[in-house]
């Protein structure tokens, strides 16, 4: 497969947005160059629309003309084009293990991250219950962890790839949002990782910069 | 060593059934464990293997649980690969399968169930909202014998379980699924000639009752 060519894969995103990010970081982590194109939400691209017209959302990748939507499916079509040479693999190869990645990513997206953002959105009357709930997917989030350094193991993983939320965006809107949820005190395995995480060499420079990421989240929240 | 399968299951349950095509689509024997879930009595193994959702399906193998139905679909293709594979091999293939199965997800389910639960207020939105989700699949499939091709897979296998509530959205709809999708209705008949369909698939006549008591229960019946 040549992929040499960085015209051939592209990837439509939003740079704030942590699931656009996640296609950002495979990429890098495979060492895979790219063409990258920032998307206006408000104002959707003809490219945007021709590539996913059923959800014209972003992420898309593209490659040699194929697109493909959907960030968890996306992260796992890059491990499977990209795989030779045992570059990076982002799962395991027994299927158990696969099995348990996939049902944390899925996890992370049905449960956890849902709970954090409304937490860290939530209104003066539903801020108590939307907390707790944040917490306890937290709780469940650093169970998984275990003594881990990564949930991948010694490695970034696909679960420590769709947990750039957690790593990355959760400390900057509960600081906007005045709350204290991700912190050493409440979760030190979780704090941990996040630290090793936003650390990590090709981690840190896939991520967005914290003050911009910082500015356009609070002027949201102004709104 | 021989394999211990077990499936924490609800007869009726869409979800659970993508599981049970599936051991049958590679003609694996298991154990089948009915969970109590309109008698709010949750087993101690379901609660124990599925701790974070404690929902069904859960795919117990040799004592290790695999949850959320696609991921046990892709598990036995995975493990079981020497026969019937689900997905297909090429990784852009296998992209597009993931990304409809999981537009069933997404859009199918929400969308036939609040058609479903609709109240007479909400009725119209709900069925704009289910005929636009049920079209794209529609033109999905298009002339093809399976949304995988020429082979009964993995976006057929997310489907298929819905068509045994199709009566069930006549009945509190104002369309006839044969008019408005008539590909998906031959898609569904040519899937219940398959062996693992028509065997899996729960009794139409005790799904109606069902649906009929749940619809009860939230007054909209």
């Amino acid at each position: 497969m040549d992929s040499s060519d960085n015209e051939q894969v592209r990837l439509l995103g939003k740079w704030a947005s942590p699931f656009s990010n996640r296609i950002d970081l495979a990429l890098k982590l495979k060492g895979v160059p790219y063409k990258y194109s920032e998307e206006d939400l408000a104002n959707k691209s003809v490219d945007l629309l021709k590539y996913n017209p059923v959800h014209k959302k972003v992420p898309v990748f593209v490659h040699n003309g194929n697109s493909i939507a959907e960030s968890l499916v996306i992260l796992e079509y890059i491990d499977e084009a990209w795989n030779n040479n045992n570059n990076h693999p982002f799962l395991p190869k027994d299927p158990y293990h696969r099995a348990l990645a996939r049902f944390w990513c899925k996890t992370l997206d049905d449960k956890i991250l849902p709970a954090i953002w409304n937490a860290c959105w939530s209104d003066e009357k539903g801020r108590e219950k939307a907390v707790e709930e944040a917490l306890e997917a937290l709780k469940i989030l650093q169970d998984e962890l275990k003594e881990k350094k990564f949930f991948g193991g010694d490695t970034i993983g696909l679960v420590d790839i769709a947990a750039n939320f957690i790593g990355y965006w959760v400390s900057i809107l509960q600081e906007i949002a005045g709350l204290e949820l991700l912190t050493i005190e409440k979760f030190p395995k979780l704090y941990k990782w996040s630290q090793e995480y936003i650390n990590h060499p090709v981690i840190k420079e896939g991520l967005p910069p914290r003050d911009e990421l910082f500015a356009f989240f609070k002027a949201s929240a102004k709104k | 060593m021989a394999d211990e399968v077990v499936l924490l299951n609800f007869w009726s349950s869409p979800f659970g059934l993508r599981a049970r095509i599936s051991l049958a689509e590679k003609g694996i024997k298991y154990e089948h464990k009915e969970e109590d879930l309109l008698g709010n009595n949750k087993s101690t193994l379901l609660l124990e293997m599925n701790p974070v959702h404690k929902q069904i399906p859960v795919l117990i193998h040799n004592g290790k649980p695999v949850c959320e139905s696609l991921n046990i679909v892709e598990y036995i293709d995975q493990v079981w690969s020497d026969t019937s594979p689900l997905l297909p091999s090429d990784p852009y293939q296998r992209a597009q399968a993931r990304f409809w199965a999981d537009y069933v997800d997404k859009k199918v389910f929400p969308a036939q169930k609040k058609l479903c639960f609709a109240t007479k207020e909400e009725k119209e939105s709900a069925e704009k909202e289910f005929l636009d989700a049920f079209k794209l699949l529609e033109e999905q499939l298009g002339d093809k014998d399976y949304f995988g091709g020429d082979n009964f897979g993995f976006v057929d296998i997310a489907f298929v379980p819905f068509c045994s509530f199709f009566k069930n959205y006549e009945t509190v709809g104002s369309f006839k699924m044969e008019e408005e999708f008539p590909k998906i209705c031959a898609w569904a008949k040519r899937c219940m000639q398959k062996e693992s369909v028509s065997k899996s698939l729960p009794d139409s006549q005790k799904v109606s009752e069902l649906f009929s008591e749940i619809r009860k229960k939230f007054g909209v019946e």
